[in-house]
């Protein structure tokens, strides 16, 4: 044969495939949420409902008018963050477990785009996904409840989260590696692990409240400075505060590279014995 | 890198262990110390039973698994260390189709495209021309995969394989479970694909007239050993016998039908 196979590919052709591919992620959950759109919508519902039922525990408390608007304010920062921060971590801990539910795992993974570019696609599908929920989730349940908000800065908000948002990416790539090492107890360790992250970063309750190891804890979660920083930009209209921020950058600047890194020997594991495949 | 050889594969060897009670662990070996080559633009059968080790083998070459000892090479990259550069080259169409099933043919499609560097533009383009190909009909490509039956299905995923482009194709079974004419229409579709692209294919199958009908040369996997490599009538006149059927008798002892042994099953499960 006189023909021959040229294999090479430039830096820029590999930086526009990759591109393409991150892409492609955010787009093919589109596509999912398209086609699951009555999921979606009963999931929205329900967590609206669940919201609510949180919220109207301040109705029932017997405080002044102004104090029980700032308690629904609270519990209902606590429900929206916990709502947003709970779907991005559950889309990207589930890049494995989804594709190995619908069976495709094998054709994305031997895919020539990079594992970065396929877990990051996956949180920005997430934050752009969570934050659409989130908004509809508040405006939902103010609407409802009639809460008012006069002070409050819904652009620090919003930019907070976006960089809470990072670090949740980050961590969520740690724990997407469970479901490749054991594919059936990973998805439920995924689940405990978003569970207890949530549970000692004060979603309803100030981090005081919580046993002392726990407020250890706390001070490596995300979530605790985004909720703190959301109820005052909510109720007080703070603007974006450096205590609130540096956090989330550090926490977000470490955990991304340990997510990777993490994901990387997990799927080294998985390759080695065989278990990246849609049956583990 | 340039390269002429297609695939080099030497001493390639796949252990897979899995755990009994709480000390024991049981080994089996998925392949054993395999070599072969395959030159550009051939096309290489692999029969086998299940459990013989041919899903390894293809799944070590499609980046995978990680093997245990030996060598392989795509195009003169190594599979193992250069696996980026092979799967660009790489793509595979198996048993199971393997698509998001309450996405459209033309959704999958321009999903794993992306993957590939391909942008909407020409997906866009392309889409239909490869489908129409495949034989599956333009008008049902919105269509959610889990609408379409599994000869269908299987259309999707030779054109998913195609659209890419690659300059190795694995097939693993990809006409296992299928009716006769999806069967006859794939294997039509992959001749096609032999005189018009500069593909080379190594088809994995435990249909022994198809993999006389579509190779070059035969190769004969069982309990993870590759037997032997070679064109079918050197096959049949090495063994003396008219068939492969024959053929697998006389290297192995057994029939392809034989009853499996305990490991044999727990090989197939491993693997």
């Amino acid at each position: 044969m006189s023909a021959t196979v040229d294999t090479t590919f430039s830096r820029m052709k590999v930086l526009r495939n990759e591109l393409i591919g991150l892409y492609g992620v955010v787009e093919r959950n589109l596509y999912l949420t398209k086609r699951y759109f009555l999921w979606d919508l009963a999931f929205l519902l329900w967590t609206i409902a669940n919201t609510l039922t949180i919220v109207f525990i301040s109705r029932g408390v017997d405080l002044t008018p102004a104090a029980r608007n700032d308690l629904a304010t609270k519990l209902l920062v606590g429900g929206v963050i916990w709502a947003f921060l709970g779907i991005i971590f559950e889309i990207v801990t589930e890049t494995v477990a989804w594709e190995r539910w619908e069976g495709t795992i094998e054709y994305t993974f031997m895919a020539p785009v990079s594992r970065p570019v396929h877990l990051i696609g996956m949180g920005v599908y997430a934050v752009i996904y969570g934050l659409v929920r989130a908004a509809a989730v508040f405006v939902a349940v103010v609407l409802f409840i009639g809460i008012h908000l006069p002070h409050a800065n819904y652009g620090a908000a919003i930019a907070l989260l976006s960089i809470a948002s990072i670090s949740f990416i980050g961590v969520g790539m740690m724990t997407a590696v469970l479901p490749l090492i054991s594919p059936e107890k990973g998805t439920q360790l995924g689940f405990v692990a978003q569970g207890l992250m949530l549970v000692v970063s004060g979603v309803y309750y100030p981090v005081s409240v919580l046993p002392s190891w726990m407020q250890w804890i706390a001070k490596i979660s995300p979530a605790t400075y985004a909720l703190r920083g959301n109820r005052d930009q909510i109720l007080h209209g703070a603007g974006l505060r450096f205590a609130d921020v540096w956090p989330l950058l550090v926490i977000g600047v470490l955990s991304i590279p340990i997510g990777l890194v993490v994901f990387r020997a997990g799927e080294r594991y998985a390759k080695q014995h065989g278990k990246l495949k849609r049956s583990g | 890198m340039v390269s002429q050889q297609a695939v080099v594969v030497r001493d390639l060897e796949k252990v897979f262990t899995r755990r009994k009670g709480l000390v024991h662990r049981r080994r089996r070996f998925a392949l054993k110390g395999v070599s072969f080559t395959m030159e550009r633009g051939e096309c290489v059968a692999i029969l086998g039973q299940n459990g013989s080790g041919k899903s390894t083998l293809v799944r070590l070459l499609s980046t995978l698994l990680l093997p245990d000892g030996g060598s392989a090479h795509v195009f003169g990259h190594d599979v193992f260390k250069d696996a980026r550069a092979v799967r660009r080259l790489v793509n595979r169409v198996s048993v199971e189709a393997s698509f998001f099933k309450k996405m459209s043919a033309a959704e999958n499609l321009a999903y794993a495209a992306r993957f590939y560097g391909m942008g909407p533009r020409e997906t866009h383009a392309k889409i239909p021309v490869i489908l129409e190909r495949v034989g599956f009909p333009a008008s049902r490509r919105n269509e959610s995969m889990e609408n379409l039956s599994r000869g269908m299905q299987q259309k999707v995923a030779l054109a998913r394989a195609l659209l890419t482009s690659p300059v190795l194709l694995l097939l693993d079974e990809p006409t296992t479970g299928l009716d006769p004419r999806s069967k006859q229409e794939v294997q039509t579709f992959v001749r096609e694909i032999r005189q018009q692209h500069d593909s080379t294919i190594l088809l994995c199958t435990h249909d022994m007239k198809e993999a006389e009908e579509l190779a070059d040369r035969i190769g004969l996997l069982d309990r993870g050993e590759l037997l032997f490599l070679e064109p079918v009538e050197k096959v049949k006149d090495r063994y003396g016998v008219e068939t492969l059927e024959e053929a697998f008798f006389a290297a192995t002892g057994r029939t392809f039908e034989d009853e499996k042994t305990e490991e044999d099953e727990e090989r197939e499960v491993f693997a």
